[in-house]
C-alpha cells in the first residue's frame, strides 16, 4: 500500500508551550521543521490557569527570552494585568507574573508559528517513533503516513493516554475534551523508554456575570508594568488592565468537601496518578490542613471577550453536584453558574532521568523531549524545556556543540539539573529556593547571563547581541567611577542623609558606602553624584543592585568558583562504576542509573557520598593519566 | 601548574598514643600564612619568608597570646612534598592535648579540617603518588571514611544528637516558613519576620555555642580509650564498673541479667582515660530486652580499644564463656578472674591458655586485685600495646568546626536582620547553618527543604 513520506531536519510532537518553542526556534536556525499537534486551533493553549510568570517561573520566561524564545514576547503582545511580586523583597526573588487574555496568547502564537519560514505545522496525531539501531529517524502518524527526520523532538504534554476525571465520571481525552493521544506510548515502552504516570487538575470557569464582586477584593496590577522581554518597548505595555478579585472558602465549603470525602476519586483510588503537592485540590488542602479554617480563592477572568473567569485555589476532581454546591459557599459565588467544571487529568510521562542534559534520551540518539512530557508542570518549565530540547536537537544535527547551561547561571540549568539527576516523584516546578546561587540569578540580569548563548547558538541577532556588550560596558564603567567616589561632609550631603532618615557623616565616604545603606540607593544619590553620567534605567538598575548586595555576591560567586571545578571534572559515559573499586553497592547503582556527565552531578545524585566522590575522582585522575 | 585544591587543611598526623611526640601537618595554598598566624619563631622570623626544607623553633600561641606549645617546625613548598602542596609539619610536645589545641588553633585562623584519606588523595591527584597506588589510594579513602562516619553519628552522645536534631528542625521550619511566602507571596506574607526571627536565632545560637563549650570538655564525644566490659551475667561486671569508678553507677545485685542497656562512664586510671562500657552478660536470652542489651555487648566489644573480660570464678566455664573468648580472640583484652573471695573453681593458668591475655585475680566486690589490673593497663599503654582511635578526637573537632561555622552563619543572620535587609537574604546564612549542623549527623539536604515546605505551609494554586 502507498503511504506518504516526507523528509524533513526536525520533527516536533506537540504545539503547546514546549513544542512551539522547539519548533520555532529549530526553524529560526534555519531547519526544515514540522511541528505535529492533534488541533491547529489548540497552539500554545493555556488550559489551566490564565497567567504567564510568577515567582520563579518569572524567571524562567526571562531566561527564555535572553536565549531568543518566544514566550515573553507573546505574553507581552496578550496580557491584561501585570504584577512585579515580591517587589518589596530582595532583588533576587522579584518575579513578573502577568494574566494573560487566554486567546489572544493563542492566536499571536500561532499567528507566530504559521508565518515563520522553514516551520510546516500539522494537525495528526504521532503513533510511532521510527528508531533505527538506537538512533532516531523519524515518526507514523495514525494515517500510516512516514516522516522522516534527523532528530525529533517530543512535546507531548499531558495528552499521553490522557484521562480526564470528576467524581465518577472519566473520560479519555486531553484538557478541554481535546483528543488525547493514544498510540505513542507503547512505541515508546517498545523502545525501552521507561514511562510513568502523573495527575493534575484545574478549578471550575464561572460565569462573570453571575459573581457578587461586592463581597471580594479587588485586585489591581501594577502602575507601571514591566515587559517579560528584554526586546519590549517598556512603553508599550502601558495599558488599561484589568482587576482579579480575592475571597475566601470557610468552614462550610470545608464541610461540604469533608461530607464527600469518599465520592472523590483521589481519595476512592480511581486516580492512580501522582499529583503536585505544590498544587493541591481543594479537598487535598482541607485534609492536609485540617486546622486552617479558610483558604484563599483567587477569581481571574480569562480573557477581554469572555466573561469565564478561572478559580484559582480550588481545583477539584470532586462530583458535580459536591462542585456546584461548594463554589456556591464562597462569598461573592453563592450564585455563580459553573461554565466548566474543575476536573483532574491524568497523564503518561517519562522518569526524566532517561536524558542527559541536553534533553537527549541516553539511550535512544537524536530523540530529545521537553516539557511536561519530562515530568514537569507549568507552561515557563514546559516552554524553557521546548527551547533548550529543540535547540540542542539543532545542534546535534549541525554536529555542534549542545546548550547546556548550568545551575550557577539560570533557573532553566537548575530545572534542568533537577529533573535529569534527583529522584521525581511529582510533577517538578520551579521555585526559587531550589537555586542555590538564586543572588546571582535574578530576573532583571537575565539577559546579562545567558544573551551570549542565544547569540552563539544562532537565536539572538548581531544587533541585540552589540546592545547587550555596550550595557555589560556601561555597567562596568560606571560602578568602578561611584566605587571611586567620594563624598566629603559638606551641606548638601549631610541634608540628603537626613532627608532619608540615614545616619550623619563623620568624615568622607565613598557612594558605594552610602548605596549599601538599607535606606538608600543608587538613584537616590544623584543630586550628590556631581560626574554622574545619564544612563538608562535598566543600567542604572544592574549598578544599584550590585553595589548594593555586593557582600552577599561575592560570597554567592565564591561558591560559584568552587561549583564550576566539580562541574568541569568531566565523566566518561561509558564508565564502568563496577570496575572502579572502593564505592560503596548503593553509590554503584545509582551512578549506573544515572550516568552524570560531571563530578558536580554525580555530587547531587542522592546515595553517592563525598568519600564515593572522592574515590570516583582518584580514578578519573588514574585512568586519564593511564591514557 | 594551576592549584587543584584552593583551600588548605589541617589534621594531627600521628596516633594518639601516650608518646610524648606528636605532629600536626597543614597542607594547601595557604599553609604558610595560617601556621604564621599561630606560630612565634624563637627568632622572631616568619615561616613564610623561610626557606624550603628548613626546621624552625618557636613556640605555638593560643587565641590570648599564651603558649600552647613549644615546637619544631619544618617548611616545605610545594611540589616537593607528600601532597605536592605547600606543607608545614609542627612537631609537638605536649601530647594529645596539646596537638589538639594546635589543631584548633590553625582551623580557627583559616585551615579546614582534612576529610579522612584527605592528605593522600591530594598527593595522589597532585601527581605524587605513583598511579600504580591509585587503588591504594581509593581503599583508604573509603575505609577511612567509612569509620569516620559510623564513628561520627555513633559516638555522638544521644543527648548531643536530639539537641542537633532539634535545632535543625527549627532553622529548618523557619527557612520554609521564608521561602513558602516568597514563593507564594499573596498568600502568606512575610513581612517584619526578621523581629519574630530575631529571638529564635539568638536562643539557637546561644545553644550552639553551649554545645561548643562542651565539646571543648569532650562531652560531646567521649575520647579516651574505649574499654568495654564483658562477661556471662552475674559475673560481676557491674561490680568492677563501680569499683573502677568510685561510684555506683551500674546497679548491681544477684539477679543475673540486671544490666540491660549500655552503661557507660570516662574514668581516669593513673593518668590514662578511659571510657568504660559496662555491658549486658552474654548467655542465651528467649527475653527480648536482654536480647538487644547482648546484641549490644557484642557490638561494643567488636570496635574496642581494649576489653576487660570478667569471669566468675567460683563456676565453671561453660558454652557462653567460650563464645566470649571467641569474641575477645583478635582484641586487646585482659582477663579479670573474679570472685577470688570465693571458692575458686576454674585456675589461672588454665584461663591464660584458653585466651592468651593476661589473667588478673580480682574480688571486685572486696576491692581486691584492682591496684594490679591498674597497672597492668598503664604498663599496657605506655609500652605502646595500647592505643585509642584517633577518628574519635579528631571527630570531636570536625564537629566543633562545624558547630562554629554554623555559629558564625546564624550572626551573619543576625546581622541582616539588624542591616534591615529583606527577608530573602536570611535564609541564606540560615541554610548555611543548617547545612553544617547537618554534616555532625551526617545527613545531606536533600529535598529537606521542599519537603518541609510543602508539608508544613499550605501554598499553590
Amino acid at each position: 500500500m502507498a503511504v506518504l513520506e516526507k523528509q524533513y531536519d526536525i520533527v516536533v510532537i506537540g504545539a503547546g508551550h514546549a513544542g512551539c518553542e522547539a519548533a520555532l526556534a529549530a526553524a529560526r536556525l534555519g531547519l526544515e521543521t514540522i511541528c505535529f499537534t492533534v488541533s491547529v486551533d489548540s497552539i500554545a493553549l493555556m488550559p489551566c490557569n490564565p497567567n504567564i510568570g510568577g515567582t520563579s517561573k518569572g524567571h524562567l520566561v526571562r531566561e527564555i527570552d535572553a536565549l531568543g524564545g518566544e514566550m515573553g514576547k507573546n505574553i507581552d503582545a496578550s496580557f491584561i494585568q501585570s504584577k512585579m511580586l515580591n517587589r518589596s523583597k530582595g532583588p533576587a526573588v522579584h518575579s513578573l507574573r502577568a494574566q494573560a487574555d487566554k486567546s489572544a496568547y493563542t492566536r499571536r502564537m500561532r499567528t507566530v508559528m504559521e508565518n515563520t519560514d522553514h516551520l510546516t505545522i500539522k494537525q495528526a496525531e504521532v503513533t510511532e517513533l521510527l528508531v533505527d539501531h538506537g538512533v532516531c529517524t523519524g515518526v507514523k502518524t495514525l494515517g500510516g503516513a512516514v516522516y522522516h527526520a534527523k532528530a525529533v523532538v517530543l512535546c507531548t504534554g499531558v495528552y499521553l493516554n490522557a484521562r480526564c476525571i470528576y467524581g465518577e465520571v472519566s473520560n479519555y481525552t486531553g484538557p478541554n475534551g481535546l483528543q488525547s493521544a493514544t498510540h505513542l506510548t507503547d512505541s515508546l515502552k517498545e523502545h525501552g523508554v521507561q514511562m510513568v504516570r502523573f495527575k493534575t487538575g484545574t478549578p471550575a470557569r464561572v460565569d462573570r456575570r453571575t459573581v457578587d464582586f461586592s463581597k471580594m477584593e479587588e485586585q489591581f496590577g501594577d502602575e507601571r508594568v514591566v515587559p517579560f522581554s528584554f526586546s519590549t518597548d517598556p512603553e508599550s505595555v502601558q495599558i488599561d488592565q484589568v482587576s482579579c478579585w480575592l475571597t475566601y472558602t470557610n468552614e462550610e465549603t470545608h464541610e461540604i468537601i469533608r461530607d464527600n470525602l469518599d465520592r472523590s476519586p483521589l481519595y476512592s483510588g480511581m486516580i492512580h496518578g501522582t499529583g503536585p503537592r505544590y498544587c493541591p485540590s481543594i479537598e487535598d488542602k482541607v485534609v492536609r490542613f485540617a486546622d486552617k479554617n479558610r483558604h484563599q480563592v483567587f477569581l481571574e477572568p480569562e480573557g477581554l471577550y469572555t466573561n469565564e473567569m478561572y478559580i484559582g485555589g480550588m481545583s477539584s476532581s470532586l462530583p458535580e453536584d459536591v462542585q456546584d454546591a461548594m463554589y456556591h459557599t464562597v462569598p461573592g459565588l453563592e450564585h455563580a453558574r459553573i461554565v466548566r467544571n474543575a476536573y483532574a487529568i491524568e497523564y503518561d510521562c517519562i522518569n526524566p532521568i532517561q536524558l542527559n542534559a541536553s534533553l537527549e534520551f541516553k539511550k535512544i540518539q537524536n530523540l530529545f523531549s521537553g516539557g511536561q512530557f519530562n515530568g514537569s508542570s507549568g507552561y515557563e518549565e514546559a516552554a524553557a524545556q521546548g527551547l533548550i530540547a529543540g535547540i540542542n536537537a539543532c545542534m546535534k544535527i549541525m554536529g555542534k556543540e549542545a546548550l547546556i547551561l548550568d545551575r550557577s547561571e539560570s533557573y532553566i540549568g537548575v530545572l534542568i539539573d533537577d529533573l535529569v539527576t534527583k529522584e521525581t516523584h511529582e510533577p517538578y516546578r520551579m521555585m526559587t529556593s531550589r537555586a542555590e546561587y538564586r543572588l546571582l540569578l535574578r530576573q532583571d540580569n537575565a539577559d546579562l547571563r545567558l544573551r551570549k548563548y542565544g547569540y552563539k547558538v544562532g537565536l539572538v541577532d548581531e544587533e541585540t547581541y552589540q546592545k547587550l556588550l555596550e550595557k555589560e560596558r556601561l555597567i562596568r564603567e560606571e560602578i568602578e567611577r561611584v566605587d571611586n567616589t567620594y563624598v566629603g561632609v559638606s551641606q548638601p550631603v549631610q541634608k540628603l542623609l537626613e532627608g532619608y532618615g540615614s545616619t550623619l557623616l563623620n568624615s568622607g565616604s565613598s557612594l558605594s558606602e552610602l548605596i549599601r545603606r538599607p535606606e538608600l540607593n543608587y538613584q537616590c544619590l544623584s543630586s550628590i553624584d556631581k560626574n554622574r553620567p545619564l544612563l538608562p534605567e535598566d543600567v542604572q538598575e544592574q549598578v544599584n543592585i550590585n553595589i548594593k548586595y555586593d557582600g552577599y555576591i561575592k560570597r554567592q560567586m565564591k561558591q560559584v568558583e568552587q561549583f564550576k571545578k566539580m562541574e568541569g571534572k568531566k565523566i566518561p559515559e561509558d564508565l564502568d562504576y563496577q570496575k572502579v573499586g572502593s564505592l560503596r553497592t548503593e553509590a554503584i547503582q545509582k551512578l549506573e542509573a544515572y550516568r552524570p556527565m560531571n563530578l558536580g552531578q554525580a555530587s547531587r545524585i542522592s546515595g553517592v557520598s563525598p568519600a564515593d566522590l572522592s574515590v570516583l575522582m582518584v580514578y578519573l585522575e588514574s585512568s586519564a593519566n593511564r591514557k | 601548574m594551576a592549584e587543584l585544591f584552593d583551600d588548605t587543611i589541617a589534621a594531627i598526623s600521628t596516633a594518639m598514643t601516650a608518646s610524648g611526640i606528636g605532629i600536626v601537618r597543614v597542607s594547601g595554598p595557604e599553609a604558610f600564612q595560617i601556621a604564621d598566624r599561630v606560630y612565634k619563631g624563637k627568632n622572631g622570623k616568619k615561616l613564610s619568608s623561610q626557606s624550603a626544607n628548613t626546621i624552625h623553633y618557636g613556640w605555638i600561641r593560643g587565641e590570648g597570646e599564651e603558649i600552647l606549645d613549644e615546637v619544631l617546625v619544618m617548611v616545605m613548598k610545594a611540589p616537593h612534598t607528600y601532597t605536592g602542596e605547600h606543607t608545614v609539619e609542627i612537631d609537638c610536645h605536649g601530647g594529645v592535648i596539646a596537638m589538639r589545641k594546635i589543631l584548633e588553633q590553625l582551623l580557627k585562623n583559616g585551615a579546614r579540617p582534612a576529610e579522612p584519606g584527605e592528605f593522600t588523595k591530594r598527593a595522589f591527584l597532585n601527581g605524587r603518588i605513583d598511579l600504580s597506588q591509585a587503588e591504594a589510594v581509593m581503599d583508604i579513602i573509603s575505609a577511612k571514611n567509612e569509620y569516620a562516619l559510623q564513628s561520627s553519628v555513633k559516638q555522638l552522645q544521644g543527648s548531643v544528637q536530639k539537641k542537633i536534631r532539634s535545632l535543625r528542625e527549627t532553622l529548618l521550619y523557619h527557612i520554609a516558613f521564608i521561602e513558602s511566602a516568597l514563593d507564594d507571596p499573596e498568600h502568606v506574607s512575610v513581612d517584619g519576620y526578621g523581629e519574630k526571627l530575631l529571638p529564635v536565632i539568638e536562643k539557637a545560637d546561644e545553644e550552639i555555642l553551649r554545645l561548643i563549650a562542651s565539646a571543648d570538655k569532650g562531652q560531646m564525644i567521649a575520647e579516651g580509650i574505649k574499654t568495654v566490659i564483658v562477661g556471662k551475667p552475674n559475673a560481676g561486671k557491674s561490680s568492677l564498673l563501680n569499683v573502677l569508678s568510685g561510684e555506683e553507677k551500674a546497679i548491681v545485685t544477684d539477679i543475673a541479667g540486671t544490666t540491660r542497656d549500655v552503661v557507660e562512664e570516662t574514668i581516669n586510671v593513673r593518668g590514662i582515660t578511659l571510657r568504660l562500657l559496662d555491658t549486658a552478660g552474654i548467655r542465651e536470652s528467649s527475653n527480648q530486652v536482654e536480647q538487644i542489651g547482648i546484641q549490644r555487648a557484642r557490638e561494643h566489644a567488636q570496635d574496642a580499644d581494649l576489653i576487660l573480660y570478667v569471669v566468675d570464678g567460683s563456676s565453671e566455664l561453660d558454652q557462653n564463656d567460650q563464645e566470649i573468648m571467641g569474641l575477645i580472640r583478635h582484641k586487646k583484652s585482659i582477663v579479670l578472674l573474679n570472685k577470688t573471695d570465693l571458692e575458686l573453681r576454674i585456675s589461672r593458668e588454665e584461663l591464660e591458655k584458653q585466651t592468651g591475655s593476661p589473667v588478673i585475680a580480682i574480688s571486685a566486690r572486696e576491692n581486691q586485685g584492682i591496684d594490679r589490673l591498674e597497672e597492668c593497663i598503664r604498663d599496657m599503654f605506655f609500652q605502646g600495646e595500647l592505643s585509642f582511635n584517633d577518628e574519635v578526637m579528631i571527630t570531636n573537632i570536625r564537629h566543633k568546626h562545624a558547630l562554629e561555622e554554623a555559629s558564625a552563619s546564624l550572626k551573619m543572620v543576625v546581622s541582616s536582620i539588624a542591616d534591615g535587609l529583606p527577608e530573602d537574604f536570611y535564609t541564606i546564612d540560615l541554610m548555611g547553618a543548617y547545612e553544617a549542623l547537618g554534616r555532625i549527623l551526617g545527613e545531606a539536604l536533600g529535598e529537606n527543604l521542599v519537603n518541609e515546605i510543602f508539608s508544613k505551609f499550605c501554598t499553590g494554586k
